[in-house]
């Protein structure tokens, strides 16, 4: 039976690149000469599907075939298909996969056809979104629809603790949450922070000057004295009882205990508007609103995510794929887009059409999204990302202390980026003895 | 033909098998543990680096195998006899004869065996929950104070063997009632005839005529039980604080979340070698016990 695991951890490798490749055999004699295929994930994969008809009357000689995959075994399906060579010609890539798949060469740099189109202006662009796809300077996809977080809070139970508006600043911020947490007493919390999520600290971390890593993403950079003071503000909240110590799965329904008032703020993305709008109880449908996350001083940064739109290098109909991607970005078809999904769109010309100016809830995020800060692009930041949240949940829980969490964090991230920093001093004294050669 | 020809004819096409199915794909497992290979030798297979028995070492070495090892083994000491002690119990009840409506009970019982993991993993989470949870309530009729079940990384692995205790105990139960109804009743008439109680027809005729079928039912139930994965990958995603990360659940996410195949193997033949070791372990207890018993 043990050997099982092992055959099962091999095989399944083997078997996926030998099936793949297969498929590509099978598909390379059966396709038409303009088909194109797009792979796309999730939710956002059947809406596109409504969107793809009128692309395909507009662009006449061209079929789109539709792939869509759960976003659970994305990831290692555009691994196993750019192994076997099997890469669609367009996909939707969750933009903390961008840095992976630039790494393996596997993405069309994009910067070009971007100069000579009319259709994708980079200007109109929220700029941490579109940074999220400039790796090591070049282009490797067009953002697609954004996701950033902020704070959804109960406009009554801020009201009912002495505060007309929502915090700004931290300072402002801690006031409202003690206060709050004075009012509800022991049973209820002031915020969540779900212990499963990453995205709160992340957020916090963002909001500071020093850059999470350092050499070149070779080493982390989590001993600095911003990085320090987010996490204590983390660590914080929970220390004091404004937040309780609790992951998702001991929550169970959000939403219920939203319009409970088990907790006043909640930091979440844009998708938690419909439900919200959705889910709570008819009388407390007017005691909430969203407001850009606080930082330090003001209004602060928060995470830049997301999706965007990428061809692969191996395709062989990249005229038409940008063709697709040029008409997707038009604002009308994001606004179709965001109608049906509630995904936000990247381009301020978008924000500015009369439905989403006109939506209360939007607002914030529109303000937040000037101000989001892409996370370092390395192929590891997801594991990283996971570090994160599992040394942030150590020190709330009080097994280690700031500093120590800080520390740790350093030591398991230059564990983590110790190939990282192998390839990047090999690949500087191969540059460096190429120059040396070069004029000689 | 000669009959030793005939033999490797017959035995032939299984070997093969056996070989391209179970052979090389171990052996090249085996090879790729002593790789570094991960995303940046998929780029580009000159960035693959023979390390020999570094990620063993690196394993050791990093406090999150241990723990997952300690989780593992928590979960295979406390269920494993857990389980087979739920499944002998009910099997007993099951195969007395004062026991009515056998057949249904049976179904019952066997009932949790072919659900399916995630989705029961999914019911008993809302069991669990700390402030709704049924187990809470009930718990509370008794006068205990709620239980954090999956949110206090105390009580998060007693939950998981629960839950796993529950859905896998029927399996068990089922081979325990045939091995009953396979003892001779005129065993117990005679025990009864020499004045044994219950308690003493149950330990001097039922356990040692079962002792076959509990070594097998115990082997079996240890290695699926090292294989822990499932159930925390539904309900805790290995939390709260990787009280139940299993060392399954870190092969997966060391392979298939962040693509370090080389260090993911290297798990892989870690867990292999430590259920190698207790099979054995347990088979050569279990003889010794034949032997004690033969000699006495």
């Amino acid at each position: 039976m043990a050997g099982s695991i092992v055959v099962a951890a091999a095989s399944r490798i083997h078997a996926r690149w030998a099936a793949t490749a297969l498929a590509l055999a099978l598909c390379a004699c059966s396709r038409p000469q303009d088909q194109l295929t797009f792979w796309a994930m999730g939710r956002e994969s059947e809406v596109v599907a409504e969107l793809l008809p009128e692309f395909e009357r507009t662009h006449p000689g061209v079929h789109v075939s539709l792939q869509q995959l759960p976003w659970t075994g994305a990831h290692a399906k555009l691994l196993t298909a750019f192994v076997a060579g099997a890469t669609p010609d367009v996909a939707q890539l969750g933009n903390t996969w961008i840095a992976e798949l630039a790494e393996l060469h596997a993405l069309e740099p994009l910067g070009p056809r971007v100069q000579h189109s009319a259709a994708v202006p980079p200007s109109d662009y929220f700029n941490g979104i579109w940074d999220t796809n400039l790796i090591d300077g070049v282009l490797c996809g067009v953002p697609w629809y954004v996701d950033t977080r902020l704070l959804f809070y109960r406009t009554d139970l801020l009201k009912q603790a002495g505060f007309d508006a929502p915090p700004e600043n931290w300072t402002q911020w801690r006031q409202t949450l003690a206060a709050i947490k004075r009012r509800v007493g022991p049973d209820r919390y002031s915020i969540l922070l779900p212990l499963n999520e990453f995205e709160p600290l992340t957020a916090l971390a963002l909001q500071q000057p020093e850059p999470l890593l350092r050499e070149g993403g070779g080493r982390g950079n989590f001993e600095s004295a911003g990085f320090r003071k987010a996490l204590g503000f983390y660590v914080e909240m929970f220390d004091r009882g404004w937040a309780p110590l609790v992951s998702e799965a001991q929550i169970s329904n959000v939403w219920d205990e939203f319009g409970r008032g088990y907790f006043a703020y909640y930091i979440s993305g844009p998708w938690n508007i419909g439900e919200f709008r959705r889910r709570l109880p008819p009388e407390r449908s007017h005691d909430w609103m969203t407001a850009p996350l606080p930082g330090p001083d003001g209004p602060g940064a928060s995470i830049a995510g997301g999706s965007s739109l990428v061809i692969f290098a191996g395709s062989r109909h990249k005229a038409q794929a940008w063709q697709l991607i040029e008409y997707l970005s038009r604002p009308e078809v994001q606004e179709r887009f965001r109608a049906l999904t509630g995904d936000l769109p990247p381009r301020r010309s978008v924000w500015a059409l009369k439905a989403l100016a006109a939506d209360p809830y939007a607002r914030a995020f529109r303000q937040q999204l000037e101000r989001a800060r892409p996370a370092p692009k390395v192929p590891e930041w997801e594991h990283i990302e996971d570090e994160l949240r599992l040394v942030g949940e150590r020190a709330v829980t009080g097994q280690i202390t700031v500093e120590q969490a800080a520390r740790e964090l350093d030591r398991r991230v230059d564990a983590i980026l110790e190939k990282r920093r192998w390839m990047l001093a090999r690949r500087s004294s191969e540059s460096a003895r190429a120059r040396r050669g070069g004029p000689g | 033909m000669r009959p030793g020809l005939a033999g490797w004819c017959f035995a032939g096409p299984a070997l093969a098998v056996m070989g391209v199915f179970f052979a090389v794909p171990v052996a090249a497992a085996f090879m790729l543990s002593l790789t570094d290979f991960d995303i940046y030798a998929i780029a580009d297979p000159s960035n693959l680096r023979l390390v020999g028995l570094r990620n063993y070492f690196q394993l050791l070495g990093t406090a999150l195998f241990w723990k997952a090892l300690g989780n593992t083994l928590y979960f295979v000491v406390v269920g494993v006899p857990l389980s087979i002690a739920v499944s002998l119990a009910t099997a007993v009840l099951l195969d007395s004869e004062l026991a009515r409506f056998k057949g249904a009970f049976r179904t019952a019982l066997f009932a949790p065996v072919v659900t399916t993991v995630v989705a029961v993993a999914v019911v008993w989470r809302n069991l669990f929950h700390a402030r709704y949870g049924w187990i809470n309530h009930a718990l509370g009729a008794i006068g205990i104070g709620p239980i954090d079940w999956l949110g206090d990384p105390h009580w998060s692995m007693p939950a998981i063997i629960l839950f796993a205790v529950w859905k896998n105990f029927g399996i068990n139960m089922i081979i325990f009632v045939a091995a009953l109804q396979a003892i001779p009743r005129e065993l117990y008439e005679a025990a009864r005839i020499e004045g044994a109680g219950a308690a003493q027809q149950f330990r001097h005729v039922t356990l040692p005529l079962l002792g076959p079928t509990l070594l097998m039912v115990a082997v079996v139930t240890m290695a699926g039980y090292f294989q822990l994965f499932a159930e925390p990958y539904v309900m805790t995603q290995g939390g709260p604080l990787q009280s139940t990360v299993s060392v399954l659940y870190l092969m997966y996410e060391d392979g298939f979340k962040w693509w370090s195949l080389g260090l993911a193997s290297a798990v892989a033949f870690a867990l292999f070698a430590l259920m190698l070791a207790s099979t054995a372990l347990l088979l050569r207890a279990a003889r010794g016990k034949v032997a004690a018993l033969g000699g006495a």
